[in-house]
């Protein structure tokens, strides 16, 4: 993994380097989140996770490493789950993006959101919406048939066993080690129990 | 992050005309890699070309009995393709073992093949690292380099490629397809990444304003094909040592094999002595063999010392057969 030590240091030589200065830039975009579109006015280094989070009201994304390498940050784009740290909101204009506000909210709870509540699957619940939105996109990957590295056969359809989906939630780091129960909750959730 | 300009091209045309004579420029395409590397200040491109609308997302047949692989194509979608799964299994295995659910479904082709080192130090702005800022150092040199290279290293640099795909496109032999202002050309993977010597800040030999189009695939060779992957954790973590094998065996002799190793160097890790010498031999020979060829020269900076041993152990379970 790569250390975060010092990331917002620059060496001597670099900052001593002559550059070309360059102004920030803000663009416009149309973004269309759960099933709405949004026009935001944002700096053009904005991630979609931040562009969610800080202009968009839409709190419910995490932010924990903004490295891609936790998942506290997942959401859908065009059903297929993605680290929103990764994707800079200029390039997911045209995309559906789906975020865990989108997928039910406390009168309407997805399917997975009520797993998750029904089997305790978190403690803090910070990294819960991404492991959500995870196990959602999660399950459509293993219905389509798409092998994991845990998939005995590569040639056959992918069994739903708890090696399976333990392998292809590995994106989705818990802090509190609530895996057994998010297990359980994923499991419920796709009629897998 | 430094600030850049932003255009998102329609053809392949667009994008190199988007970058010509603009060496601050960079292709955009998953951003898995390229989207941290800026976050971090290490890279810093003043115009960013986003290729993701780019038709180069398709997985066609050759005449050969071969794939052609478009650059924009996921490495979910590459792994899941049941072509691949039935003709290439080696690849899919590869492309299963490397990332998370969440980046395999954004990261591409193309772009797994550029990512960068996962060096600590070349990711830390506050530490001299050769490859970031040529000729302020090595810090992996003396410091913790238990994820680095055993062979093939320099005194300027001793960071890893981090691919576990190009590892087994490597044993297969694939070319990288380019294009660019002066014209395409096709380029067989095993030149394709450079070793460090005293310009590590250089991965590729791709030049400035080329593009990878696609990865074309020689039809199958004959054989058992092999993944193996040994790491810190049982998912989600870069190789210390892979193991990218197709061997054909007829009772207890080798009739051919390739091997390529991962983990090990600045690039994919193949030696044709070693297949030279493997052929026709008993397993058990071909496990010392190979061992021995692959591995020669291989020294340790200390805290990597064990990855000679375990890429030893690790090509004896692979040839010999223990693995499914």
């Amino acid at each position: 993994m790569p250390t975060l030590a010092g990331r917002n240091r620059l060496p001597p030589a670099l900052s001593l380097a002559p550059q070309e200065p360059r102004p920030p830039k803000t663009v416009e975009l149309s973004l269309k989140i759960n099933g709405v579109g949004h026009a935001v006015c944002i700096d053009i280094r904005t991630s979609l996770l931040d562009a969610l989070r800080e202009h968009l009201g839409l709190t419910g994304s995490k932010k924990g490493c903004d490295h891609g390498q936790c998942g506290a940050c997942t959401v859908l784009i065009d059903g297929r789950r993605t680290n929103s740290c990764l994707v800079l909101a200029v390039t997911a204009q045209g995309q559906a993006i789906t975020t865990i506000e989108g997928l039910g909210d406390p009168d309407h709870l997805h399917p997975m959101q009520a797993a998750f509540l029904h089997h305790d699957a978190f403690q803090c619940g910070y990294c819960t919406p991404g492991q959500i939105c995870s196990a959602v996109g999660m399950l459509a990957e293993l219905a389509s048939g798409a092998p994991s590295h845990a998939t005995e056969d590569l040639n056959a359809a992918p069994p739903a066993s708890d090696v399976e989906i333990r392998e292809r939630m590995s994106g989705n780091i818990c802090r509190c080690a609530a895996y057994p129960n998010i297990l359980a909750a994923i499991k419920d959730a796709g009629g897998l129990a | 992050m430094k600030t850049f300009s932003y255009e998102r091209v329609e053809t392949v045309e667009q994008a190199i005309d988007a970058v010509r004579d603009r060496s601050d420029a960079r292709f955009l395409a998953g951003g898995t890699n390229l989207v941290d590397l800026m976050r971090h200040e290490i890279e810093t491109p003043a115009h960013l070309v986003d290729i993701g609308a780019l038709k180069l997302d398709e997985i066609d047949e050759t005449p050969d009995g071969g794939l052609r692989v478009g650059a924009m194509v996921r490495n979910s979608d590459l792994a899941a393709d049941p072509r691949v799964r039935y003709r290439y299994p080696v690849l899919s295995r590869a492309l299963l073992a490397g990332a998370s659910g969440q980046l395999r479904n954004r990261a591409t082709t193309g772009g797994n093949l550029l990512q960068r080192t996962r060096c600590y130090y070349f990711y830390d702005p506050a530490k001299p690292c050769n490859k970031r800022e040529p000729g302020s150092g090595c810090s992996a040199l003396e410091g913790f380099n238990r994820i680095h290279a055993i062979l093939g290293q320099s005194e300027a640099c001793i960071a890893t490629h981090p691919s576990d795909m190009a590892v087994a496109m490597r044993l297969l032999d694939a070319a990288v397809e380019t294009a660019s202002a002066k014209g395409g050309r096709s380029l067989p993977i095993a030149e394709f990444h450079r070793l460090p010597g005293a310009r590590p800040q250089i991965d590729t030999v791709l030049e400035p304003g080329e593009l990878i189009t696609h990865v074309t695939l020689p039809s199958p060779p004959p054989g058992r094909q092999v993944y193996r992957k040994v790491r810190d954790r049982a998912s989600y973590a870069f190789a210390l040592i892979s193991v990218a094998a197709v061997i054909d065996v007829e009772g207890d002799r080798v009739r051919s094999a390739r091997i390529a190793l991962g983990g090990v160097a600045h690039k994919p890790w193949r030696s044709e002595a070693a297949e030279g010498a493997m052929q026709d031999a008993s397993l058990e020979t071909a496990v010392k063999v190979a061992a021995d060829e692959l591995l020669a020269g291989a020294r340790g900076h200390g805290a990597n010392d064990f990855k000679i041993p375990l890429a030893r152990r690790t090509l004896a379970s692979v040839i010999g057969g223990t693995e499914p």
